[in-house]
């Protein structure tokens, strides 16, 4: 379906990225333990929680399609177990924002302020 | 409610009430003139390509979390929710749960990348590794064409809305009211770019937020703050019993329905972050950790606004009369403002009235404001994307580009406007799902793919986009909400070979397919150099406009 492109690659386009005099060796600071580190500290954490939630959302959803017997069971009064789990979510979700915030916070933040003055400062 | 109070309510509902009238149009009046002040006060703020696209970059992440929860809580969710739950119960509710978990992808993986990476589209950081003009191309089809679908359901909301709360029944009526919309959207952007876009979205997010908590305050006052009580009041009003509090009243009925369900589900989760519109929020705060925190209120404010509309979903349900709302609309669209009336005194009461002129005065403020941040999103990329990288080949002067996307902003309010009359009899729930269907599907796998996976090459992101673009809409065109149904666009013809209503169980797996299998299949090397800066670029913020 497709051979290299006949003129644009590698060229800085203009738009995007007016750059500094001299860019940052983006190549090299990819391969840097640092760099390594960061991404692992993301990817370790995001990724996982990603599949978590999206699961937990997605059996939430298949419970109230093929299991109404159990989330029709009350709980107390009125509120039944469908309602209870629909609350779940909302609290889960606030939960796991905030999980991320300090995550990002105490564990992203400083790495990434490190490889970004030394670049900036490389430049 | 007594036999007089509810056929004054359905009269009201159908049409016929003269001085609530007055007051709604005068404070929705009031919310133009004021909103379009602060815009034309922006508007002198507003000079270059980066104070039109992104608002000068200069807002707090509180400021951008407002006015996202502003972009977001469209008329679908306010009036679409409240009227799902008070027809449905707790089957509506599952909606506003799907709307808000979809926040926490954008969170975990989409808004820091993009802030750190992009300048003011999508298309920015799509195209970032890739042969430029033809994958900008596709982001700029696929923005304008999830945007088109979104806006055409909000303008559809608006004529609906109009018919409903101000009593305007004739076409000519109907038809001023969309061009009306149309024009102040229009003003709204082409003057204030965005920065007065996002201003307007923080006042709409405010008064929105304002009206719905006072409304569940005095709902939750009359069931003295228990939850149980409401809900049992709901279920006993409804008619249907214990099993309006259970999943199944509208999506249980069938083996098809429940896979529709499932596939409505996916779409809500992962459109989220696919959506143009709320993309290029990000954009206007100056760092990727005031992005971060932008989300982190929107999620908030949005969660806070959903979970309110337990209390007006229930509490329209608990007590206005059965029939009532259906008889005001088939679909639950006047549940809200009607329990405003009915709350505030019933019909034909001053507070009543007050209440009800209230909020549909946040009803129309909250289609305005949507309406323009898609037209922003989509002319946006029209100037940016298709004009300026894909026919300039990005010679443009940046003079040139605001002129452009000014221009664009007039053509695609025009086209919003022809829709909009066009689309006044259409279902504008289904609609507003199939553009998050789309968005999952053409949006989301691309954007995903490009900033974690570095074996992605052009070709994959062709495949990927225009794959989940086509396949998204082509499933829509032969499904029941085109054709085959009463509730269909077209009831007469009947061409619905595929089942279910929203594509996405099938549409979003096959985007992220594709993107996998067009970088597989691909002579095309990816571009290493390319990917390590915008990896580092995107985790690192080096080099952030």
């Amino acid at each position: 379906m497709s051979t290299a492109p006949p003129a644009d690659p590698g060229l800085p386009e203009p738009s995007t990225d007016p750059g500094p005099p001299g860019p940052p060796d983006y190549a090299a600071a990819q391969s840097s333990p640092e760099f390594a580190e960061l991404r692992r500290s993301h990817r370790s954490f995001a990724f996982p929680l990603t599949v978590a939630f999206v699961l937990w959302y997605l059996g939430y959803v298949l419970l109230s399609s093929y299991a109404g017997g159990f989330l029709a069971v009350q709980v107390f009064g009125h509120v039944n177990v469908a309602f209870l789990l629909g609350i779940a979510q909302f609290v889960t979700t606030f939960l796991i924002a905030w999980w991320y915030a300090r995550h990002a916070a105490t564990r992203l933040d400083p790495k990434a302020e490190a490889i970004k003055s030394r670049l900036e400062g490389d430049a | 409610m007594n036999p007089v109070r509810q056929s004054l309510a359905l009269q009201l509902a159908a049409g016929g009430a003269g001085e609530h009238r007055t007051l709604i149009i005068t404070l929705f009046a009031a919310f133009v003139a004021v909103t379009l002040g602060i815009t034309v006060w922006a508007g002198r703020q507003t000079r270059g390509a980066e104070d039109f696209y992104a608002g000068g970059r200069q807002f707090s992440g509180f400021q951008n979390g407002l006015a996202i929860s502003g972009d977001y809580m469209s008329a679908a969710s306010f009036l679409g929710i409240a009227g799902a739950i008070a027809l449905f119960g707790y089957d509506g509710f599952l909606y506003s749960i799907g709307f808000l978990v979809a926040w926490l992808v954008a969170l975990l993986l989409v808004a820091e990348p993009l802030r750190n990476s992009g300048r003011f589209t999508m298309g920015d950081v799509l195209a970032y590794r890739m042969r430029r003009r033809p994958v900008r191309t596709a982001a700029g089809i696929s923005t304008i064409v999830v945007s088109i679908f979104y806006l055409l359901a909000q303008m559809a909301g608006a004529g609906a809305l109009v018919t409903l709360l101000l009593g305007i029944t004739s076409e000519t009526g109907k038809i001023l009211v969309v061009v009306l919309v149309g024009i102040v959207m229009i003003l709204y952007v082409t003057i204030g770019g965005m920065k007065g876009t996002t201003w307007v979205q923080m006042v709409k997010a405010v008064l929105l937020i304002a009206g719905t908590l006072l409304i569940t305050f005095l709902v939750m006052l009359k069931f003295h703050f228990n939850i149980s009580a409401l809900l049992g009041a709901a279920a006993e009003n409804s008619g249907k019993g214990a099993a309006f509090l259970e999943p199944g009243l509208k999506y249980g009925a069938t083996a098809t329905s429940k896979i529709d369900f499932i596939s409505l589900g996916i779409a809500l989760v992962l459109g989220t972050a696919g959506l143009p519109h709320i993309l290029i929020r990000f954009y206007t705060v100056p760092t990727a950790k005031a992005a971060r925190k932008s989300v982190n209120w929107a999620i908030g404010i949005i969660g806070v606004f959903y979970l309110m509309t337990i209390a007006l979903g229930f509490g329209a349900a608990a007590l206005i009369a059965p029939g009532t709302i259906t008889a005001s609309n088939k679909a639950g669209n006047t549940a809200a403002p009607l329990l405003a009336q009915e709350i505030g005194g019933g019909a034909g009461s001053t507070g009543g009235a007050i209440l009800l002129a209230v909020i549909s005065a946040v009803a129309f403020a909250t289609i305005l404001a949507v309406v323009a941040g898609l037209t922003l999103a989509s002319s946006s990329s029209f100037a940016h994307d298709l004009y300026v990288n894909v026919l300039r080949k990005g010679a443009a002067t940046e003079k040139e580009e605001v002129r452009a996307a000014r221009w664009a902003t007039v053509g695609i309010g025009a086209v919003a406007i022809v829709l909009g009359v066009f689309a006044r009899g259409l279902n504008v729930a289904g609609l507003v799902a199939l553009a998050f269907a789309v968005a999952a599907s053409a949006n989301l796998p691309t954007l995903l793919y490009s900033l974690f996976w570095k074996r992605f090459t052009t070709p994959g992101a062709l495949w990927s986009i225009y794959g989940g673009l086509i396949s998204s809409v082509l499933l829509v065109l032969f499904s029941p909400v085109v054709s085959g149904k009463e509730t269909s666009m077209f009831p007469g013809a009947d061409f619905a070979v595929f089942p279910l209503e929203n594509p996405g169980l099938i549409s979003i797996p096959l985007g992220f397919l594709l993107g996998w299998l067009g970088s597989l299949l691909s002579k095309e090397e990816p571009d290493a150099a390319k990917y390590a800066e915008l990896e580092v670029r995107s985790l690192t913020g080096t080099g952030a406009h």
